[in-house]
């Protein structure tokens, strides 16, 4: 197979190649461009499927892992240090899946600058795979702040309306977390001279109130990120004024940075935190998830229900992780899976329908399911796993974060899973609404009756996810199985704690 | 007949006073040069008075070479001075040396 | 009965997953196929697929016979994290068994009414694509009671619980752009699966619960922890099955959560039959049924489900009693029905329970899929004036009875089956309702007697509303033109209404008193106590039924109901008619008290809270124009002036200072003559005093 060592390497910047292949190819070529932007992220696919292989599913460590030093700050070492396990596994096929999906989906909607597109996408892909094999604390930053920047031109340029508004905003208050985040990377780094993940982790002992900074450092700027309850309110311009690409990838990945973030650093390096802060984070995750769900209901533009959506989507997530327990954090981490999925395809199906109508009002609609058949089953499909139909994916992860959470200890009350279970009525009200709004009721509309099914493309890309929708629901073993030896490890740092805390 | 130094030396000085006075005082700008000259020549009086004060000792001597130097410089300032004048008389049909003022701040 | 008791699934057993591998497998043929093939290939396609799934369920029975423990089937791993683990295992005994055969034997004949009755519909309705689609909901719902009744385990009964109210979805709003204003059929679709989902919560939370207390979502384990520490534990149990019940409520359309089913007429008839009257709405009795375990350990519970069971029962009879249209009447009686059932697993009488359910599948679906018949007739007959006259454009409604009347001359068949299913419900000797009804009764004596008043009257009602809806429909003169022309059917309806019409009459056997079969059958799974003949309950729920046929003949026998003519019962009962007739108001009460209050919820916190306070006035105007603001200030106020001001106030200093300084450069000779001067004196005196 390919060498350990840089194997990740590799992963993540696949798609620099890409990106300077398209640099050197004249614009006005868009479809060779487009396919060199294809073909880059589906080698990065590849590679991330021969990464799977070699993973060992019995070990609980980093592994694969490419290490190097790369200047020094103030004495201390800072590390190119990539390494994957299990709780970042998952995420790295996730993204590098969803790009090639997105990408695919662009083809005939995105016509101007596609050379700009493509390139700054690609740039993305490296962002976000380095932010989840990144080990190294400053690496992670630099990663981290480098996908803001992309993203950025992404809804700036090629967006809706109030593109630059919304990419603006999306850009400041993601950055505005993010420092908070860099001042504390910087504490820790100077602290035990080390900016390296594994170490810190090892070492440990930070004491209590000062770990309660960092934590909550860290937490705002993942807590941003995610989006939690109240903080998510770029949220709703980010995806409204997004090309559908951005939107894809915005919700199936860049949010999923998030919770990565909070499972990989605020939860392990900060333990004590972690515990204590547990009840506060659920309760925010509660409140998000109904109150997602409430005001998704009230939406009448298509892509901001399914933003806030996302909303009530992460905050079961969030709830699983803090749970603190392997069902729950399992659970949590399937479920970011599943969101970026679900998600990820209701966002393509939504651009779908709007590169063909060019509204999102769903006043516009009604009735499609007569028009276009293939399109409406493959929505139910989609809006019933996001609704947690058991069977499909959305139900094992909503399951077992409700399972894990409600008989966790660090959470300590039933209240926190019981309210949120009441989340799955609500959810069902919003997305049957949306439903109802798009494809049932007589096709009354004159602008609807000439539209065309989905094309061979279309369906394409659709069909993956469905299948992994069906798979994760039907027989969701193998992927728990990838997670669980990392998060024995994350609990055994835990028990430590709980045993001392309580 | 020795006249004794003290005596010379006042002579230099009210000399030299009349000068400095003359300098500040007078607009004349030919009179401010003899006032310089006045001064010039007041001073050559004082260093040959302690010239002939301290004769036969080694060195005594320096005090009348320097009288030499004195009078060539007055003699070429006077010249080059002169001339300054010739040139203002004719630029301000005046030699009233407050009527220069141009470079006033 | 501990898992290690249970055999692994040999010989017959381990067929049994192919009761739920056939629906899926027809299903998917006509999901590939259906399209380009016609519509017998689907019809026979799908019906094959559930007779074969009753071929496997005879084969269960069969095995049963000869191990009546059961086994457990173990298909494949599910979910495993830690010690959370579950499986897609099947649990094959004598309940479950039951159900196996009800259900797919049900299924199967009325998939082939379905073939001929969709064929029909579709033409009216338009669309005739729609028959392969109606085929596979209806066999991937199949799939999903076979997945819930034959689980081994809480989730995976879950997956079909919640399968089974996908399908309901689908299928209620089959016609998705008929109904009020063009949406009420798919309004209605999301009005099921919406209150399903608030049951099913509470069936969430219970495994939550159970979870919690047991480790183990596998019945057999959960079962065996209740018989070892169930009274050490009778406040979590409490609280379980209470959530149970909750799940029950839904699913079975019991008081609070049963508005749904009324509304689910709107979908094709063969769906109410099976779905709404024969299968699903019975997965909460048969759930209530197989957690005895955990009920018999609560007394508050049990007590409750019989107390809702029974007042559900009465409830919905009183509106029954007041409807116009036949499948609502149908409805409200299933609501009732279901009542009955779920009362006689709250008293501790399981079998009782079964037994009904099992006749009551028969009656009802007969009565469903008559009533079916009954409204082709009706569009039939409509389609006939409709071509004949100059065609008036007012809105017909095949399902009201009052345009019915006289169709016992025209559509004999459905008629006899008709009143066989009707007296069977009513609970008329020897029809089958009559043993099933009459054991819960009995037992409801013994156990509660004001489940067995509530009961009873209900018992009353029932027979009553039925005589109503036979004599207004088929007895009497025809009240429209279009019950004048209405057709009978063609055997392909008509014949499996005649087998469930045989299952009605004979069904009583199924637990005659005195050979006590089904007791004797299910005495292998659950704790069951034989429920002897009482001739005392007997006879008063006969005088009741009696009494209420004579009162309906008084009423609408002897002079039967005119065209246009107002409902006799309206001026006997003034306002409580319309109370009845309007269901209590309760779809208008909760419209005002929860989805009106949810709907402006969901607004206010979307607009106001969401959008106005907190997205454009906090961020955009207290954080954005604030921080402008400050940076204005910054700029002009501080920097412009503090700062830009000790900058230009250094330049200006500056420029001052040299104002004063150059007035000393006065251009004249003199006085720069006496500066020198002086400056000489100063360094000399320092030089000769210093």
């Amino acid at each position: 197979m390919i060498e350990p060592k840089i194997i990740l390497t590799l992963v993540t910047f696949a798609p620099l190649l890409g990106v300077l292949v398209i640099l050197f190819l004249p614009r006005e070529r868009r479809n060779a461009i487009r396919t060199v932007a294809l073909i880059a992220s589906l080698i990065a696919f590849v590679l991330s499927i021969l990464m799977l292989l070699q993973f060992d599913r019995t070990s609980g460590d980093v592994q694969m892992v490419a290490r190097a030093n790369w200047f020094q700050l103030a004495g201390v070492n800072i590390e190119y240090f990539l390494g994957v396990d299990g709780l970042s596994l998952l995420l790295v096929l996730l993204t590098t899946f969803i790009t090639s999906l997105a990408i695919l989906s662009t083809w005939t909607a995105i016509e101007e600058r596609v050379k700009e597109f493509m390139i700054f996408f690609l740039l993305l892909e490296i962002g976000m795979v380095g932010v989840f094999l990144a080990l190294d604390l400053f690496l992670f930053y630099v990663f981290w702040e480098f996908t803001l920047v992309p993203m950025y031109f992404l809804i700036g340029i090629w967006g809706g309306p109030r593109r630059i508004y919304a990419a603006i905003k999306f850009f400041l208050y993601t950055m505005a977390g993010s420092i908070l985040m860099l001042l504390a990377i910087l504490w820790l780094g100077l602290h035990f001279n080390s900016f390296s993940v594994p170490d810190l982790i090892a070492e440990g002992n930070i004491p209590g109130n000062i770990q309660t900074w960092l934590f909550l450092a860290f937490a705002a700027a993942f807590a941003i990120k995610v989006p939690m309850w109240p903080l998510h309110s770029w949220l709703p311009d980010a995806h409204v004024e997004a090309p559908t690409a951005g939107s894809v990838i915005l919700a199936g990945v860049l949010l999923k940075m998030g919770t990565y973030g909070f499972l990989r650093f605020n939860i392990p390096l900060f333990p004590n935190a972690a515990v204590r802060f547990a009840p506060w984070v659920a309760l925010l995750a509660v409140i998000g998830i109904l109150y997602g769900a409430a005001v998704s209901y009230a939406q009448k533009d298509v892509k901001k229900l399914v933003a806030y959506s996302s909303v009530s989507h992460l905050g079961f997530v969030m709830l699983g992780l803090f749970a603190l327990n392997p069902v729950g954090i399992q659970g949590g981490i399937l479920q970011m899976v599943n969101h970026g999925l679900s998600t990820g395809a209701l966002f393509l199906l939504v651009g779908m329908i709007y590169e063909r109508r060019h509204t999102r009002e769903m006043d516009a609609f009604g009735g499609l399911w007569k028009i276009m058949p293939v399109y409406g089953a493959l929505t139910l499909i989609v809006t019933l796993s996001s609704m947690g139909l058991p069977g499909l994916n959305g139900f094992v992860g909503e399951f077992t974060i409700l399972l894990g959470s409600f008989n966790s200890e660090a959470l300590g009350s039933h209240l926190f899973a019981g309210f949120a279970a009441a989340g799955v009525i609500l959810a069902a009200i919003y997305l049957l609404y949306m439903f109802q709004k798009l494809f049932l009721g007589p096709a009354d509309k004159e602008e609807n009756k000439r539209l065309k099914d989905l094309n061979w493309r279309e369906i394409v890309i659709l069909v993956p996810v469905l299948l992994l929708i069906l798979w994760i629901g039907l027989y969701p073993k193998p992927f728990f199985e990838l997670m669980a030896p990392s998060v024995d490890k994350v609990m055994a740092a835990l028990q430590a704690v709980s045993v001392a805390v309580r | 007949m020795n006249v004794p130094l003290n005596y010379l030396l006042v002579l230099s000085g009210v000399l030299f006073t009349i000068g400095v006075l003359g300098v500040l005082v007078r607009r004349n700008a030919i009179v401010i040069f003899m006032s310089i000259e006045l001064m010039l020549n007041s001073a050559n009086l004082a260093l040959i008075a302690f010239a002939r004060s301290f004769a036969p000792a080694a060195g005594a001597l320096r005090g009348q070479v320097l009288v030499f130097f004195v009078i060539a410089v007055a003699a070429a300032e006077v010249a080059v001075g002169l001339a300054l004048i010739v040139v203002i008389f004719r630029a301000k049909k005046s030699i009233d040396v407050d009527q220069v003022s141009s470079l006033k701040g | 009965m501990l898992s290690s008791e249970i055999v692994g699934g040999t010989g017959l057993f381990s067929i049994a997953p192919l009761i739920i591998a056939f629906p899926i497998l027809g299903l998917l043929i006509n999901l590939i196929f259906g399209r380009r093939s016609n519509e017998k290939f689907v019809g026979i396609v799908a019906s094959s697929a559930i007779g074969l799934a009753f071929v496997v369920a005879v084969a269960q029975f069969v095995a049963l016979l000869g191990q009546p423990a059961g086994a457990a089937v173990h298909v494949a791993d599910w979910i495993t994290i830690g010690e959370f683990s579950v499986s897609w295992s099947l649990k094959v005994d004598t309940l479950s068994a039951t159900m196996m055969l009800m259900v797919t034997g049900v299924s199967a004949l009325i998939h082939i009414y379905a073939i001929g009755y969709m064929h029909d519909d579709v033409r009216f309705q338009g669309d005739p694509g729609r028959y392969t689609r109606f085929f596979v909901f209806f066999n991937l719902f199949v799939a999903a009671m076979m997945i819930l009744v034959t689980a081994d385990n809480f989730l995976m009964m879950f997956v079909g619980w919640e399968g089974v109210g996908l399908c309901s979805y689908l299928l209620i709003g089959f016609w998705y752009e008929k109904g009020a204003d063009g949406i009420g059929n798919a309004v209605a679709g999301k009005k099921a699966f919406v209150t399903n989902r608030i049951g099913d919560f509470g069936f969430l939370i219970a495994m939550f619960l159970i979870f919690g207390a047991v480790g183990s979502l596998q019945f057999d384990e959960v079962f065996h922890w209740a018989h070892e520490h169930g009274l050490a534990n009778e406040g979590v149990i409490t609280a379980i099955t209470l959530f149970l019940l909750l799940g029950a409520t839904g699913k079975s359309a019991q008081i609070p959560l049963y508005v749904w089913l009324p509304d689910a007429m709107a979908g094709p008839t063969p769906v109410s039959a099976l779905i709404h009257a024969a299968t699903m709405v019975t997965a909460g009795v048969y759930m209530i049924a197989r957690n005895q375990a955990l009920f018999a350990v609560s007394e508050f519970s049990s007590s409750l489900v019989a107390i809702i069971g029974a007042a559900t029962a009465l409830f919905a009879a009183t509106i029954a009693v007041a409807q116009f249209d036949i499948k609502k009447v149908l409805a409200y009686s299933t609501i009732s029905q279901l009542g009955y059932m779920i009362a006689a697993v709250g008293i501790g009488a399981q079998v009782a329970g079964m037994f009904h359910l099992l006749t009551h599948a028969f009656f009802k679906a007969l009565l469903f899929l008559s009533a079916g018949s009954v409204i082709l007739g009706i569009e039939h007959g409509h389609h006939h004036v409709e071509h004949g006259s100059s065609g008036s454009a007012e809105a017909f409604d095949p399902n009201d009875m009052r345009n019915m009347g006289g169709l016992r001359s025209r559509m004999k068949t459905t008629f006899w089956v008709y009143l066989i299913g009707a007296l069977a419900l009513s609970g008329v000797p020897p029809f089958a309702g009559f043993f099933s009804k009459d054991e819960i009764l009995t037992d409801a004596m013994q156990e509660n007697m004001l489940v067995y008043i509530l009961l009873a009257v209900a018992a009353f009602f029932t027979a009553f509303y039925m005589g109503r809806q036979i004599l207004m429909v088929f007895f009497g003169k025809a009240r429209s033109e279009t019950a004048k022309h209405a057709p009978e059917n063609p055997p392909i309806v008509t014949v499996p209404l005649i087998l469930l019409a045989l299952g009605a009459v004979i069904g009583g056997g199924l637990n005659f008193p005195g050979l006590h079969s089904l007791t004797n059958w299910l005495e292998h799974t659950l704790h069951v106590h034989v429920s002897e003949f009482n001739l005392q309950v007997s006879l008063i729920s006969t005088c009741l039924v009696l009494l209420a046929i004579g009162l309906a003949w008084l009423l609408y026998g002897r002079k039967p109901m005119q065209e246009g003519q107002v409902d006799p019962l309206r001026r006997l009962l003034g306002p409580l008619f319309v109370g009845m007739e309007n269901k209590w108001w309760v779809d208008e009460i909760y419209n005002a008290i929860i989805i009106r209050p949810y709907i402006a919820l969901a607004a206010f916190l979307a607009d106001v809270v969401d959008w106005r306070f907190w997205h454009d006035w906090f961020h955009d105007t207290i954080l954005a124009r604030s921080f402008r603001a400050g940076t204005h200030w910054l700029s002009s106020g501080f920097d412009a002036h503090v700062i830009d001001g000790a900058v230009n106030g250094l330049g200006s200093l500056t420029k001052e200072a040299a104002a004063r300084l150059r007035l000393v450069q006065t251009g004249y000779v003199r006085n720069y003559a006496l500066a020198l001067f002086v400056g000489v004196l100063l360094i000399l005196s320092y030089f000769l005093f210093v």
